[in-house]
C-alpha cells in the first residue's frame, strides 16, 4: 500500500511540474492545481496512511493523526484561492498584453524592445 | 530620565523649522536654536555630577532578544562631546542665518543640521553599541542630505554620494565589529563591553573586531587611503562644512577610538596600524593643504592631516598620549571651526575661493582678517593659543614612542615635518588671502559681513585664546573627566600649562614655526615640484569604479534574470530537487522497518485511475479542456484518497474546492485560447521530462521513505485536549478553529485579500471573447438550460440547509466552517449558472466583499474578545445548554469563529466566482439578440 502510494504522489508531483515549466498561462495553472493535490496528498500521508481510523473522540475507532489533516485542509482552501488568482491574473495579462504567454510579452512586440 | 532629552530635544528640533518655516528667516533661526540650547543647559545642569565621577545613564528596553536598548550614559567624554556638538551647533545655526541666500531654504537646511545634531548626540552618548552604530549610520546619511544641500550642482551631489558611500561602507565593517565584540562579550551594552579588556583582547577575535572597528572610524575620520571623500564634501555650503569637518563627522570617527581604546589599545596591532594611519594621514593632508588653490580645500586638507595626528596620539598606546588626542580634539573643533567660518565670510563677500585672485583683503575686512589670523596661528601652533598646548603634548609624546626599535627617531622627526608643514599653509592661509598685494578679478567688490556673521568666529577665537593663555582653569576640570572615560584604571597626572621650562618639545616648536616660514617662502619650488605630477581626480576615479561595479553587477543580474518564467522555475526547481535529493542520500536505506499495510483491488484501481487522469491532463494539455476535464478526474480520485484514508474531513473539503475549482477554470478558460501552441523546443521537452521525472522520483522515495518509518507524533496532545480545552469531538475541526486559531486566522485571511485582489484585477478587464468553440462551432443560443435551473432553484435551499447543517455539526463530527462555505458557495454557483447573473443578482442583490470582511472581522474579534477576559489572543471557552425541542446544546466561542469562517470563505468564493461569471454574461450570444 504504501509503495503504491508514493507512486501515486510521485508520478502527480511530476506532471505538475512539467505543466508548470510550460510557457504558457493555462497549462501552468493546471500544472499548479496537479501539484498542489500531489502536495496535500503527501503532507495528508505525513501522519501515516490508516484505514478505518478516526478523528472523532469517543467514537470507539482508533485515532487517526489528526494534525496533517488539520494542515491539509486549510492548504486545500488557500490553494484554490492561490489557483483563482493565478488564473485571473493569467486572464488579465492576457486582456492587456494581447499574449497568454507566461514572460508576459507583448505578441507584436519582441521583448529586446522593451528596455 | 532627563538625560534622554539631551538626544530627544533636538530630534524634535528638526521639525521646528519646518514648523515655522513661514515666519520669517530670523525668527525660524531663533525657535531652531531653543530646544538645543535647552539641551546645552541639561547637559550643563550634569556638568558638576560628572566632574565628580558619576555616571548618569538611562536605560529603556527596545528589541531585548536583540540585546538592544535605548541606553544611554554621560561620561566625561560623551560631556565633552555633548559640548562640543551643541555649542559649535548653536553658533553655526547663528552663522549659517547670514550665510544662506534667499533663494535656498532654510527650513531645509535647519531640519536637517539638527537630524544631524542629533545622529552626533547620539553617537556620543549611547550606552549600546548598536544603538550607537544606529545613529553612526544617522550621521552618515544626514551628512549625506546636508553635503548635498545645493542638490542642482553636480558636485554637491557627487560629493554627497561619495561621502555616503565611504562612511556607509565604513559604517557595516563597524557594524559586522560589533556583532563580533556583542559575540565575544556576550553582550552589547557599552558599560558591560569597556569592563571586559582582557576578554576581548585574548578572544582570537580580536584582530578582526579590531580591524573592523578602525575601519569604522578610519573611513568616518578620512584617515589615508580613505580621505578622498572629504575633500569632496567640500561641496556641501560651508556652514555645513564647519559643523561636520571640526566638530562633529570626523570627529565621530576619533570619537570611537576613545571610547573603544579602553578596550582595543595597548596592543601591538593596535599601535603598528593606528600610529602608522595617522602618521600616513598627518603628512599626507598636510602637503596637499600646502599646495590646493582652493580656500576650502586648504581647509579640507588639514582638517584630514589633523585628524591624523589625533589618529596617531591614540595609537600611541600611552595615557598621556591619549589625554593629548582629546586635548587636541577640542582645541581642533574651536579653531578649524572659525577657520571655515572665516573662509566661508571670504566666499560670501567676494564670490570665490580661489586663492590665486584672493590677495590683500586686509583693507576690505579689517576685522575678519584679525580674527583668521588668530585661528591660524592657533593651527600652526603659535605660543599663547590652544593650538600650541596640544602640539607641544603631541610633540612631546612622539619622543617617548619606543615601538618602532632603532628607528623610533623617525617619529618624532616626522611629527616635527608635519608641524612644519602645519606652520606653513596656516601662514599660507593668513598671507595668501588677506595680504600679499591686491585682489584679482574679484566677482564682487568685498566688504566686512554683517555683525552676527563675526559673532560665532569671535566666540570661538576667545575661546582659543582663553584656553591658551589659562589652560588649567578653562579645560582642565573637563579633559581630566573625559580622560577618565578613556584611559582605564590610574588617571595619568595632567598638568596643562604654558610654560614647561626649556625642553625638547619646546625645540621642536621652535624649528617647526622658523621652518614652516622658511617653507611658507620657498612654496614656488613646492608648486613646480608638486607640477610634474599628474593630477589624480579622485572624484572621476571613483564615479568610474562605481560605474564598473554597477555595471558588473548588472551584468551578473542579466545572467540570472534574463525576463523568462520558464527559466526561473528550471532553476528553482533544479535546486529544490538537489537539495532534496542530497537530503535522501544520506538515508542509507529507502525502506523502514515498519511492516507495510496489504494491498486491495479497490484501492489499486483507484490509484490506476489517479495516475492515468494525472497523465492524461499532461498528454492532451494542448487541448485545453479536456485536459481540464481530467484534471476534474484527478481531484475527484484524490478527494475519494482522503475518504479511503480516514479523513473524511479532507475528503469533503477536498470535493468542494474540487467542483468551485473547476468551474472557475472553465470560466477562465472562456477567455483564453482553447488550445495551447506548440512552441517548445524538443531539447526542452525532453529536459523538462526529465527534471520533472526525476523530481517525481525524488518525492516518491521520500514520501516512500516516510510512510515505511515508525511515526511519532505531537497529535497525542490534540486527541487528549480536544474535548476538555477546545469542547469539541471532532479533532481537526477543534485544531483548525481552537488550537491553531492564529493559523486559520492568517488563511482566512489570504482568501479574503485573494479575492479583493481577484476583484480588483477584473476591474475594467480587456477581453478577447471568442464567439465558436475551438472546433469553429458558433456557441449554444440556448440561453439557460431549463431543466437545470428548476433543479437549482429546488436545491438552493435544501443545500443551504445541509450547509448550516455541516457548519453546526462540524465541531463534533466531520464538516465545519470551510466545507459548509464552501458547499453554500457551490450551491449558489449552481444557481448562477443555470438562471444567469442578472436574474440572481435581482434576486439576491448584495455585494460578496462585505461578507468576506465581516467574516475576517468576525474571527478577529472573537480572538481579541478572550483579551477581554484577561485571556491570550484567540483562548476559546464553551458550555452547554439545553435548549427545549433542540435538546442538550453545546456552544463554544470557537463556533464564533468558525462562522467567522465560514462567512469568509462564501463571500471570498462567491466574490471571485460571481465576478467573473458577470465579465462573461454581456458577451454571451442569446436568442433574444438574434
Amino acid at each position: 500500500m504504501e509503495a503504491l502510494y508514493a507512486t501515486v504522489t510521485g508520478i502527480l508531483t511530476a506532471c505538475g511540474i512539467y505543466l508548470t515549466l510550460r510557457g504558457r498561462t493555462f497549462p501552468v495553472v493546471v500544472g499548479l492545481t496537479l501539484l498542489s493535490y500531489a502536495v496535500n496528498l503527501f503532507l495528508f500521508s505525513m501522519g501515516g496512511i490508516t484505514t478505518g481510523h478516526t478523528t472523532i473522540v469517543d467514537s470507539g475507532q482508533p485515532y487517526a493523526d489528526p494534525l496533517p489533516q488539520a494542515l491539509v485542509l486549510t492548504a486545500i482552501v488557500i490553494g484554490f484561492a492561490m489557483t483563482a488568482f493565478v488564473v485571473i491574473l493569467a486572464m488579465r495579462t492576457r486582456g492587456d498584453l494581447g499574449s497568454d504567454s507566461v514572460d508576459g510579452q507583448r505578441t507584436d512586440e519582441p521583448r529586446e524592445e522593451r528596455k | 530620565m532627563t538625560l534622554l532629552l539631551i538626544v530627544l530635544l533636538p530630534l524634535v528640533g528638526s521639525l521646528v523649522p519646518i514648523a515655522s518655516a513661514r515666519s520669517g528667516r530670523t525668527t525660524c533661526a531663533w525657535l531652531t536654536a531653543i530646544l538645543p540650547a535647552i539641551a546645552l543647559g541639561i547637559a550643563a545642569w550634569y556638568t558638576p555630577a560628572v566632574f565628580g565621577g558619576q555616571l548618569p545613564q538611562v536605560s529603556l528596553d527596545w528589541v531585548p532578544a536583540l540585546g538592544l536598548d535605548i541606553a544611554f550614559r554621560l561620561d566625561g567624554l560623551s560631556l565633552l562631546f555633548v559640548y562640543l556638538v551643541l555649542g559649535i551647533g548653536l553658533l553655526i545655526i547663528l552663522y549659517a542665518r547670514y550665510y544662506l541666500s534667499e533663494k535656498d531654504s532654510m527650513s531645509r537646511f535647519y531640519a536637517y543640521l539638527m537630524l544631524f545634531m542629533t545622529a552626533m548626540l547620539g553617537i556620543v552618548t549611547a550606552d549600546n553599541l548598536l544603538l550607537m552604530w544606529f545613529f553612526w549610520e544617522l550621521t552618515s546619511l544626514s551628512s549625506f542630505l546636508l553635503i548635498g544641500y545645493w542638490s542642482h550642482l553636480s558636485e554637491a551631489r557627487k560629493g554627497a554620494r561619495m561621502a555616503l558611500t565611504v562612511t556607509g561602507a565604513g559604517g557595516l565593517c563597524l557594524l559586522a565589529g560589533i556583532l563580533l565584540m556583542g559575540h565575544v562579550v556576550g553582550s552589547y551594552s557599552l558599560t558591560t563591553v569597556l569592563e571586559h579588556r582582557e576578554l576581548i583582547q585574548q578572544s582570537s577575535l580580536y584582530q578582526p573586531i579590531l580591524l573592523l572597528f578602525l575601519l569604522g572610524a578610519f573611513t568616518k575620520s578620512a584617515q589615508f587611503p580613505f580621505q578622498f571623500w572629504l575633500p569632496h564634501a567640500m561641496a556641501a555650503p560651508t556652514p555645513v562644512s564647519a559643523y561636520l569637518h571640526s566638530a562633529t563627522m570626523v570627529k565621530a570617527g576619533v570619537f570611537l577610538l576613545a571610547r573603544m581604546y579602553p578596550v582595543l589599545s595597548g596592543t601591538d596591532e593596535w599601535f603598528y596600524i593606528v600610529t602608522l594611519t595617522g602618521l600616513a594621514t598627518l603628512l599626507y593632508g598636510a602637503f596637499f593643504a600646502l599646495i590646493k588653490q582652493d580656500l576650502k580645500g586648504v581647509l579640507a586638507f588639514s582638517t584630514i592631516s589633523h585628524l591624523g595626528l589625533i589618529t596617531l596620539l591614540f595609537g600611541f598606546n600611552s595615557k598621556l598620549a591619549a589625554v593629548a588626542g582629546v586635548f587636541h580634539i577640542i582645541n581642533h573643533a574651536t579653531f578649524k571651526a572659525s577657520l571655515f567660518m572665516a573662509a566661508g565670510i571670504v566666499d560670501h563677500e567676494c564670490g570665490t575661493r580661489d586663492i590665486r585672485k584672493l590677495n590683500g583683503l586686509w583693507r576690505y575686512m579689517p576685522y575678519t582678517t584679525v580674527l583668521a589670523a588668530v585661528a591660524s596661528a592657533s593651527m600652526a601652533g603659535v605660543p599663547l593659543l590652544n593650538g600650541f598646548l596640544s602640539k607641544e603634548m603631541f610633540l612631546a609624546q612622539s619622543l617617548e614612542a619606543q615601538m618602532l626599535g632603532g628607528l623610533s627617531w623617525m617619529i618624532p622627526a616626522l611629527a616635527t615635518l608635519g608641524s612644519v608643514l602645519s606652520v606653513a599653509y596656516s601662514l599660507r592661509f593668513i598671507h595668501d588671502v588677506f595680504f600679499n598685494g591686491e585682489p584679482r578679478d574679484l566677482p564682487k567688490t568685498p566688504h566686512e559681513p554683517p555683525r552676527y556673521m563675526r559673532l560665532p568666529i569671535e566666540i570661538l577665537i576667545l575661546l582659543c585664546i582663553m584656553v591658551g593663555i589659562l589652560p588649567g582653569i578653562m579645560v582642565e576640570p573637563i579633559l581630566r573627566a573625559a580622560t577618565a572615560a578613556v584611559v582605564p584604571g590610574q588617571a595619568p597626572e595632567i598638568h596643562l600649562a604654558l610654560w614647561h621650562g626649556f625642553n625638547l618639545p619646546l625645540m621642536m616648536s621652535a624649528i617647526a614655526l622658523s621652518a614652516g616660514v622658511l617653507v611658507y617662502l620657498l612654496r614656488n619650488h613646492i608648486y613646480r615640484f608638486h607640477r610634474q605630477f599628474r593630477a589624480v581626480n579622485a572624484r572621476q576615479s571613483f564615479e568610474f569604479s562605481v560605474q564598473r561595479v554597477v555595471r558588473s553587477a548588472q551584468w551578473g543580474l542579466d545572467r540570472f534574470e534574463n525576463g523568462s518564467l520558464q527559466r526561473y522555475m528550471f532553476l528553482l526547481l533544479l535546486s529544490a530537487v538537489i537539495v532534496a535529493a542530497f537530503g535522501l542520500m544520506d538515508v542509507p536505506s529507502m525502506a523502514g522497518l515498519k511492516s507495510l499495510q496489504p494491498l486491495d483491488p479497490v484501492v489499486v484501481t483507484g490509484a490506476g485511475i489517479l495516475c492515468l487522469a494525472g497523465l492524461g491532463t499532461v498528454m492532451l494539455h494542448r487541448r485545453r479542456l479536456l485536459s481540464l476535464l481530467f484534471l476534474s478526474v484527478v481531484g475527484m480520485f484524490v478527494s475519494l484518497t482522503f475518504a479511503r484514508f480516514s479523513a473524511p474531513d479532507l475528503a469533503l473539503t477536498q470535493l468542494a474546492v474540487e467542483v468551485v475549482t473547476i468551474i472557475l477554470l472553465m470560466l477562465a478558460l472562456f477567455f483564453l485560447p482553447q488550445k495551447t501552441p506548440k512552441e517548445s523546443s524538443g531539447r526542452r521537452v525532453s529536459r523538462d521530462i526529465l527534471l520533472s521525472m526525476i523530481f517525481g522520483g525524488v518525492i516518491a522515495s521520500l514520501n516512500y521513505a516516510v510512510l515505511t518509518r515508525p511515526l511519532q507524533s505531537i497529535s497525542t496532545y490534540f486527541i487528549e485536549n480536544s474535548v476538555p480545552g477546545g469542547g469539541g469531538h471532532n479533532i481537526v475541526n477543534v485544531i483548525l478553529v481552537d488550537f491553531r486559531g492564529f493559523d486559520t486566522l492568517g488563511e482566512i485571511t489570504v482568501l479574503g485579500i485573494a479575492g479583493i485582489a481577484i476583484y480588483k484585477l477584473l476591474n475594467r478587464l480587456r477581453l478577447f471573447m471568442p464567439s465558436s468553440d475551438m472546433e469553429g462551432r458558433p456557441w449554444s443560443p440556448d440561453r439557460y438550460p431549463v431543466i437545470l435551473s428548476s433543479v437549482s432553484q429546488t436545491l438552493l435551499p435544501l443545500a443551504l440547509l445541509v450547509s448550516v447543517f455541516i457548519f453546526l455539526r462540524g465541531h463534533n463530527l466531520p464538516g465545519g466552517g470551510f466545507i459548509a462555505g464552501l458547499v453554500a458557495a457551490v450551491v449558489i454557483i449552481l444557481v448562477y449558472m443555470s438562471r444567469g447573473v442578472e436574474w440572481t443578482q435581482r434576486r439576491m442583490s448584495f455585494n460578496y466583499q462585505p461578507i468576506a470582511v465581516t467574516g475576517v472581522a468576525i474571527a478577529a474579534l472573537t480572538g481579541l474578545g478572550s483579551w477581554v477576559f484577561n485571556k491570550p489572543f484567540l483562548t476559546s471557552s464553551f458550555g452547554h445548554f439545553d435548549i427545549p425541542l433542540i435538546g442538550d446544546i453545546e456552544l463554544a466561542t470557537a463556533m464564533m469563529f468558525d462562522l467567522g469562517v465560514y462567512l469568509t470563505v462564501v463571500g471570498s468564493t462567491l466574490m471571485i466566482l460571481a465576478n467573473l461569471g458577470k465579465v462573461t454574461t454581456p458577451h454571451r450570444p442569446s436568442k433574444e439578440k438574434q
